[in-house]
């Protein structure tokens, strides 16, 4: 049985994006027929994460208008094997994404697909609350920052009232904290919510929590997603995270600060 | 801690510790709100103006809200005099 997963978050910029090319083809790795559906519309970027921004033809909305089939739309990954990207469209027209569109499309790639990954646009209006509406799991991306877990609290309120799996009083949606940019030396100084403090306000099971890391800027410089990366640290914790996600257990890391030198403190500590 | 946390911790003032407390209000407070129903907000507007013609209150003195149990939903008003 096919599963929708959406990444969201509330407040804009916090990694879903980043998340969801890295979780997507991390779930592809491991075997699992696996597209990512870009649901920003007007900000497609996904394509430029995934690296696959120069074969665009044809994307979401001309599916649902019925001016391309979903295999003309759909990108196939060139490194990952089992690796599609449905592209968001450019338009302005925020209503493009209708319900009845996206059910049908969501319809078809279930018939192909063991796993449909929704990359949501930010806020907790109509976008986003498309992105959210037929899925299955949620993996709500949270910064350690006073506003996105105040955010991710809220998109937790959406999708505990107008998921289609409330509306419908099914199962409710199985939600997932992913914490990002986490930095245990600002952590320990005391200047940044540690991840006990972020899971206890919003009291959903942990999935992972992914360094803050240069390796991510290189990675989407390059258009390769960083869960590729298999030295960084952000791209192993990528890794676990989905491992978790398919129910194995494994060690949180990466939590600790790293001791530096003296030197390195001086000099300011470049850390990766 | 180390002799270089010490410092840093006196420059951060542990702001986190404050983050962490106000995060932890506002997100239950929010999270009451939530399942409140649709009308609620007018019918405290509407209850203000009623008590504002004998008492002068100001917009927060007043509070409304339900809460569901079980069986019954109460409807606690909640209005806080001046002086
Ligand atoms: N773990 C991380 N470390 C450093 N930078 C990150 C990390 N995760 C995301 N970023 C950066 O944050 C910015 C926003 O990420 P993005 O995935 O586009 O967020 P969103 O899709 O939520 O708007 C990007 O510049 C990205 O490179
Ligand atoms: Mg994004």
């Amino acid at each position: 049985m096919a599963k929708i997963i959406v990444v969201t978050s509330g407040k804009g910029g916090v990694g879903k994006t980043t998340s969801s090319a890295a979780i997507g083809t991390g779930l592809a790795q491991r075997g699992h027929a696996t597209v990512i559906v870009d649901f920003d519309v007007g900000l497609r970027n996904l394509d430029l994460i995934m690296g696959c921004e120069r074969r665009v033809v044809y994307d979401f909305v001309n599916v649902i208008n019925g001016e391309a089939t979903l295999n003309q739309a759909l990108i196939k990954d060139k490194r990952t094997e089992q690796l599609y990207i449905l592209p968001a469209s450019q338009t302005r027209d925020k209503d493009a994404l209708t319900e009845e569109g996206v059910a049908a499309v969501l319809e078809e790639l279930k018939g192909r697909f063991d796993y449909i990954v929704c990359d949501s646009p930010a806020g907790i209006e109509k976008g986003a609350q498309m992105a959210l509406y037929f899925a299955d799991e949620a993996i709500v991306v949270t910064n350690p920052e006073v506003s996105s877990v105040r955010d991710s609290d809220r998109i937790l309120g959406i999708l505990q009232s107008k998921s289609l799996r409330a509306k419908e009083g099914e199962e409710p949606v199985r939600e997932h904290l992913l914490l990002t940019r986490y930095s245990p030396a600002r952590v320990a100084a005391g200047e940044m919510l540690s991840v006990a403090d972020v899971e206890d306000i919003l009291a959903i099971p942990l999935l992972g929590v992914i360094p803050e890391s240069q390796d991510v800027l290189k990675a989407s410089n390059q258009g390769e997603p960083v869960i590729l990366n298999d030295e960084a640290q952000a791209g192993q914790a990528y890794s676990d995270a989905v491992d978790r996600l398919l129910g194995e257990n494994r060690p949180h890391r990466f939590l600790e600060e790293q001791r530096q030198g003296f030197f390195q403190r001086l000099l300011g500590g470049g850390r990766g | 801690m180390s002799f270089f946390d010490y410092f840093r911790n006196k420059r951060g003032a542990n702001s986190a510790a404050t983050a962490r407390e106000r995060l932890q209000v506002i997100v239950a407070h929010e999270r009451g709100q939530r399942n409140q129903p649709d009308y609620l907000p007018r019918m405290q507007q509407e209850i203000l103006e009623v008590i504002r013609k004998y008492i002068p209150v100001e917009q927060d003195d007043v509070q409304v809200q339900v809460d569901e149990s079980n069986s019954c939903s109460v409807l606690e008003l909640n209005v806080t005099l001046p002086g």
